[in-house]
C-alpha cells in the first residue's frame, strides 16, 4: 500500500490534546469557570452526537427562521408606530399623499419607501414568517410519519404543537399590524368570528376592540402581543423543545450499528456546530433572496383600511387558508331560540372545526400508545410504510388540509379556470368527507404493498434486469441478493403485536371492569396492525436463500451480492489502482 | 441498560428475538474522503472555503455600496418593479450570507474530521433510588409544613389563591365598554347623533337624511342611476362639515366605526323585476338600498351581477337577491341583507326614511 494513512489523525483535533500552559483565552475561561462552573456541562455536551439525515433539517429551518424573525422584527420596531391615530400621509409614495390614514399604516409606508433597507427587512420578515410556519408544519409531519413522537418524546410533541398554534397566532397578529385594507378585512372577519361566540360574543368583541369595531386600540394591543407576549412564549417553548431534544438525544434511522441503545453521528463540536451554523446562514441567505426578488404584502397597493371597502380576491396568508375554506363552504345554518342567535355557520368553521382537526393530529400519538400498550422508549425511527395506518391517517389529514385550502380560494379557482363558484363549493362540501377516507384506504394499501416489496428484496434479492431463458423456453428475471447492510436495515424494525382481550368475564361470570375499553382497544389494534406485513423470520429467510442457491446452480455469473458498480469504475482508486474502499 | 430501552436482539420478547432474520453487521468501516488522502484535494477544498468566505466579504462591501448609491422612495429607477435599492441590498446580503453558509458547510464536509462517533443512550427516567429519595423528601416537606394536618390553613390558602387569580380578570373589565344597544343602531338613525351632528342638522333645515355617494359625498338623483348600476353610498352626515372651522364633524375612529355599520349600496332595476312586497315598498322607481355589510362575518359586499340583481360578497361568496328583500341565495350567510327604506326628499334627492329595522352585519348572541 503506497498511501500512508497512519499520519491522518483519528481524532478531530489538529494536535494532540495535551494540557498546555494556559494562554490568554485559557485565563479568561478559567476566570469564567471559577464563577460559573460551566466546564463540566460543556465537557458533557460539546462533543454531543447528532445523527445525520436530511429530514432532521426541517425543524432547523423553523428554528433559524425564528431567529431571522427576531432580527428583522427588531429592525422594524425602530420605525413602526403601533397607533391608530389618524394623520394625513406626506411621505415619498406619491399615490397616497394627502390621504388620511392611521400612523401604523403611515409608518409601514415610511419603512417601505423612506428607510433604506426597510422594504427588504419587511419582506424578509414576512417571508421568514411564512417559512417559519411552513417549516413547523413539515417538521411536524416528519415527526409524525417516522414515529419520532413515541416515548419518551410525547411532551415534546405537545410542545411542538403549541409552538405551531402560537406561530400561526403570531403570524396573524403580525400581518394585521400595518392596518392596510387587506389586514383590516382580516380583522373584520376575526370580529365576526368572535361575535358568533354564544352568550359572550359581543362582549368579547367590545373588550378586544375597546368598543365597537374597529375602534382605536386594537393595533397597539396586537403590537404588544406580537412583539413581546407571543415571542416570549415562543422563545421559552423553543428553549424547552431544544433542551428536551438534547436530553433525549436525537432519534436516528436504523442501520448497521445504529440501535435503540446508541446514537451514531457527528459531534456537536466542530462538525455539527459548523453545519448548523452554516445552515443558519443558508436559510438567512435564501430569505434575503426572497426579500430582494419576491414581492410580498405590498400594503401600499391596498390603501389604508376602510370598513366600507374590500378588494375582490382577498386572501389571507396561506396558513389561515383552511379556516377561510371552512368558512366559505359551511352551509348557512343559524338557530334562533328564545330571542337568541346561535351562528353555527360561523362557530363551526371558525371556532370548532380547525381545533378539532388539529386535535385529532395531536391526539393520534396518544391513541396509538393506548392501543399498542407500548411503554418502552423508542429512539429508532420507523419508515412511514412500516406504520401503514398512521401514515394513511396523515395522508388523509393532509388531503383534508389541501381540500380546505383549495376551498379557501374557491373564487380564485372559479375566475382562473372559469369554473362555477357554486359547483366548487358544493363539490368541496362533499369532498372533505369523501376524499380523505379514500386517500386513507389507498395509502394504507400502498404502504402494505411497499412492505411486501421490502420483504421480497430481503428474501429474494433485487431485480437485476437480466432476463434469462430456461432450457424449456420460459423467461424469468434474475434476482441477486442485496447487501447484508441493506438487508439488515430493511429488517431493523419491530414486529407489530395485536392486542387481544383475554377474557370478558372472570371465573364467577362477572364482567371484568374496563372490558368495554379493552374490547375497543383490541378492535383498534386489529384494525391498525393486523393487515401489516411483518418482516421475515430467520426460518423464512433461510428457506428463501436455500431456494435461491438452488436456482443459482442453474445459472452462471455473480456468486456474491452485487454492489451495483460491477460494470463501472465508480470505486475510488489510488495511484496503484488499489480501490480506496479496501484501505 | 434499563428495561425502558427495548433491545434490538434480545429482551422481553426473547421468543421473537431468536427469529431476527439478519444479525446487526455493526457500524461500517470509515471511508476516507479524497480530501483526507489527497493533499491536492485538501488544498483545493481549503481554497474553495476561503473563496466562499471571500465572496461573503465582496457581498458585504456591495451591500454598503448599494446602501449609499441607490435611493429609496417612490421613484422610477427600479429593477423589475422591485426598487433598485431593495433588489441590490437584498442580493448583496444574500451573497454575503450564502457565502458564509456555504463556506462553513463545505469546511465541515470536506475538511473537518468525519469520523462518526457512537454515544450510548440512557433512559429518560431517573433511577429508582432517586425517585424514592425524592418522594421521601417531598413527604418530609409535606410533614414539616403540616399542610396535610392543618386543613384550615390549606383551604384558606387555596381560597386566597383562587380569589387572587380573579383580580387580573376583574381588572380586564375596562378593556372596553359594554355593547349595550350599540350594535342595534347605525347613524341612519338621527336619534343616535352627537350634539355636534344635531347642531349641524339644524342648519340644514331638512327632515330626511340623504343617501350620498361614498368618497365624494354628493347627493344622488333617481336619474343618476342606469338600470343595473350599483352605487356605493353613505349617510350624508358622514360628509358634514362644520360651517365655521371647515372641519369634518365625523372623523377618525368614529368615522370608521360608523362606516362599518352604515355603509350601503344603491342598485337600480325595473320596478317589474322586484319580487317581494317589502322591497317594492321601500324602493324608489326601481332603486333599492341595502346594507353593504355582509350578514356572515361583516365584509363589505360589492360584487354586482348587473342583470340578475344578485350581490356577491368577495370574502366568502354569500350571494343575496336584491329583488327579494336581500334573501340569501348561496353561501355561508344565514340572514337576508338588511334593506334601508328609501324615499325622495323635496329636492328630488334619494334619502333614507329611517334606520335599518334590524342590526346590520354579523350575527351575535343578543341579536334575537
Amino acid at each position: 500500500m503506497s498511501l500512508d494513512t497512519s499520519k491522518i489523525a483519528d481524532t478531530n483535533s489538529g494536535t494532540a490534546a495535551t494540557a498546555k500552559k494556559p494562554g490568554k483565552a485559557g485565563a479568561v475561561a478559567g476566570w469564567a469557570d471559577d464563577r460559573l462552573g460551566l466546564a463540566t456541562l460543556m465537557r458533557k455536551n460539546l462533543r454531543k452526537v447528532f445523527p445525520d439525515h436530511w429530514s432532521f433539517m426541517l425543524g432547523e429551518i423553523a428554528l433559524w427562521s425564528f431567529v431571522i424573525l427576531l432580527l428583522t422584527g427588531t429592525f422594524l420596531t425602530l420605525w413602526f408606530t403601533p397607533s391608530m391615530s389618524e394623520s394625513v400621509y406626506e411621505g415619498s409614495y406619491s399615490q397616497l399623499r394627502g390621504v388620511p390614514m392611521s400612523d401604523a399604516y403611515a409608518s409601514t409606508l415610511h419603512i417601505s419607501f423612506d428607510v433604506r433597507g426597510g422594504l427588504l427587512m419587511r419582506q424578509m420578515h414576512h417571508w421568514s414568517a411564512n417559512l417559519f410556519i411552513a417549516a413547523m408544519f413539515v417538521h411536524m409531519m416528519r415527526t409524525f410519519l417516522t414515529g419520532a413522537f413515541r416515548k419518551p418524546r410525547e411532551l415534546n410533541w405537545v410542545i411542538g404543537a403549541t409552538l405551531l398554534l402560537l406561530g400561526i397566532l403570531e403570524g396573524f397578529a403580525g400581518y394585521s399590524l400595518p392596518d392596510d385594507l387587506l389586514s383590516g378585512t382580516g380583522l373584520r372577519i376575526a370580529d365576526g368570528l368572535i361575535k358568533a361566540t354564544p352568550v359572550v360574543g359581543s362582549y368579547m368583541s367590545f373588550f378586544l376592540f375597546g368598543g365597537e369595531f374597529p375602534g382605536d386600540v386594537l393595533i397597539p394591543r396586537l403590537y404588544i402581543l406580537h412583539v413581546l407576549l407571543i415571542p416570549g412564549l415562543l422563545l421559552a417553548l423553543i428553549g424547552a423543545h431544544m433542551l428536551l431534544l438534547v436530553f433525549h438525544k436525537h432519534t436516528q434511522w436504523p442501520g448497521p450499528g445504529r440501535t435503540e441503545q446508541n446514537v451514531v453521528g457527528y459531534p456537536m463540536l466542530p462538525v455539527y456546530a459548523a453545519k448548523a451554523g452554516g445552515f443558519f446562514f443558508m436559510v438567512f441567505g435564501v430569505t434575503a433572496l426572497m426579500g430582494a426578488l419576491l414581492s410580498i404584502n405590498p400594503v401600499w397597493k391596498y390603501g389604508p383600511y376602510d370598513p366600507s371597502q374590500v378588494t375582490a380576491g382577498s386572501q389571507p396568508d396561506w396558513y389561515m387558508g383552511i379556516a377561510e375554506g371552512l368558512l366559505r363552504i359551511m352551509p348557512n345554518w343559524e338557530t334562533h331560540i328564545w330571542g337568541h342567535t346561535i351562528s353555527w355557520n360561523v362557530m363551526i368553521p371558525g371556532q370548532i372545526a380547525p381545533f378539532l382537526l388539529f386535535g385529532m393530529v395531536i391526539g393520534w400519538p396518544f391513541l396509538e400508545q393506548w392501543v399498542t400498550g407500548d411503554r418502552r422508549e423508542h429512539h429508532l425511527l420507523q419508515r412511514p410504510r412500516n406504520a401503514p395506518t398512521r401514515t394513511a391517517f396523515m395522508a388523509a389529514m393532509v388531503t383534508e388540509y389541501g381540500l380546505l385550502w383549495a376551498a379557501g380560494g374557491n373564487d380564485i379557482l372559479a375566475t382562473h379556470f372559469h369554473w362555477s363558484l357554486n359547483s366548487i363549493t358544493y363539490f368541496m362540501r362533499t369532498a372533505i368527507f369523501v376524499v380523505p377516507p379514500i386517500v386513507f384506504y389507498v395509502t394504507r394499501r400502498w404502504c402494505i404493498g411497499l412492505q411486501r416489496a421490502d420483504n421480497n428484496r430481503v428474501l429474494h434479492g433485487y431485480e437485476t434486469g437480466i432476463i434469462m431463458r430456461s432450457p424449456d423456453g420460459g423467461y424469468s428475471e434474475r434476482h441477486l441478493p442485496i447487501g447484508e447492510a441493506s438487508a439488515y436495515t430493511l429488517t431493523a424494525r419491530q414486529r407489530d403485536e395485536i392486542h387481544e382481550v383475554d377474557s370478558d368475564v372472570d371465573e364467577n361470570g362477572v364482567v371484568a371492569p374496563g372490558t368495554r375499553a379493552e374490547r375497543i382497544r383490541a378492535k383498534l389494534s386489529k384494525g391498525m396492525f393486523a393487515d401489516n406485513v411483518q418482516k421475515p423470520t430467520a426460518e423464512e429467510l433461510e428457506e428463501a436463500r436455500h431456494h435461491a442457491e438452488h436456482t443459482h446452480e442453474l445459472e452462471s455469473g455473480l456468486d456474491h451480492p452485487a454492489s451495483g458498480h460491477e460494470f463501472d469504475d465508480h470505486a475510488l482508486r489510488d495511484a496503484d489502482d488499489v480501490p480506496l474502499r479496501q484501505h | 441498560m434499563s428495561d425502558h430501552l427495548p433491545e434490538s436482539t434480545s429482551g422481553e420478547h426473547a421468543q421473537v428475538a431468536t427469529q431476527e432474520p439478519i444479525p446487526d453487521p455493526g457500524l461500517p468501516a470509515h471511508q476516507w474522503r479524497p480530501t483526507d488522502v489527497d493533499p491536492r484535494a485538501e488544498k483545493r477544498a481549503e481554497r474553495q472555503v476561503a473563496g466562499l468566505f471571500g465572496l461573503a466579504i465582496v457581498g458585504a462591501v456591495g451591500f454598503i455600496a448599494s446602501y449609499v448609491i441607490f435611493k429609496v422612495g417612490d421613484h422610477p429607477d427600479t429593477i423589475g418593479n422591485l426598487g433598485a435599492s431593495n433588489v441590490m441590498l437584498g442580493l448583496c446580503l444574500a451573497v454575503t450570507l450564502l457565502g458564509m453558509g456555504a463556506g462553513m458547510i463545505q469546511w465541515a464536509r470536506k475538511l473537518m474530521g468525519d469520523h462518526e462517533i457512537v454515544e450510548m443512550r440512557h433512559p429518560a427516567s431517573s433511577s429508582q433510588e432517586d425517585r424514592e429519595a425524592t418522594v421521601s423528601i417531598l413527604q418530609v416537606g409535606l410533614e414539616e409544613s403540616g399542610l396535610g394536618r392543618r386543613p384550615l390553613i390549606r383551604n384558606s390558602l387555596l381560597a386566597a389563591g383562587g380569589i387572587l387569580g380573579l383580580l387580573p380578570i376583574v381588572m380586564l373589565r375596562d378593556l372596553g365598554p359594554l355593547p349595550g344597544d350599540k350594535l342595534d343602531h347605525t347613524i341612519w338613525d338621527l336619534d343616535t347623533w352627537t350634539p355636534e351632528m344635531q347642531a349641524w342638522w339644524q342648519t340644514q333645515d331638512r327632515t330626511l337624511q340623504r343617501v350620498v355617494r361614498d368618497v365624494v359625498g354628493t347627493p344622488i338623483k333617481v336619474t343618476d342611476l342606469e338600470l343595473g348600476d350599483l352605487v356605493n353610498a353613505e349617510p350624508e352626515v358622514m360628509f358634514a362639515v362644520d360651517a365655521e372651522t371647515k372641519q369634518p364633524i365625523v372623523e377618525g375612529t368614529d368615522l370608521l366605526v360608523d362606516k362599518s355599520k352604515a355603509a350601503v349600496i344603491l342598485h337600480r332595476m325595473l320596478p317589474s323585476e322586484i319580487v317581494s312586497e317589502q322591497t317594492r315598498n321601500w324602493s324608489v322607481e326601481g332603486i333599492v338600498c341595502y346594507s353593504k355589510i355582509c350578514t356572515h362575518v361583516g365584509c363589505p359586499i360589492s360584487l354586482n351581477e348587473r342583470t340578475t340583481h344578485h350581490l356577491l360578497c368577495p370574502c366568502h361568496q354569500s350571494t343575496f337577491d336584491l329583488t327579494d328583500s336581500g334573501r340569501v341565495l348561496f353561501g355561508p350567510a344565514a340572514r337576508a341583507l338588511p334593506q334601508l327604506e328609501l324615499t325622495v326628499d323635496d329636492e328630488g334627492y334619494l334619502a333614507a326614511k329611517r334606520d335599518f329595522t334590524q342590526p346590520v352585519g354579523p350575527s351575535f348572541w343578543e341579536r334575537g
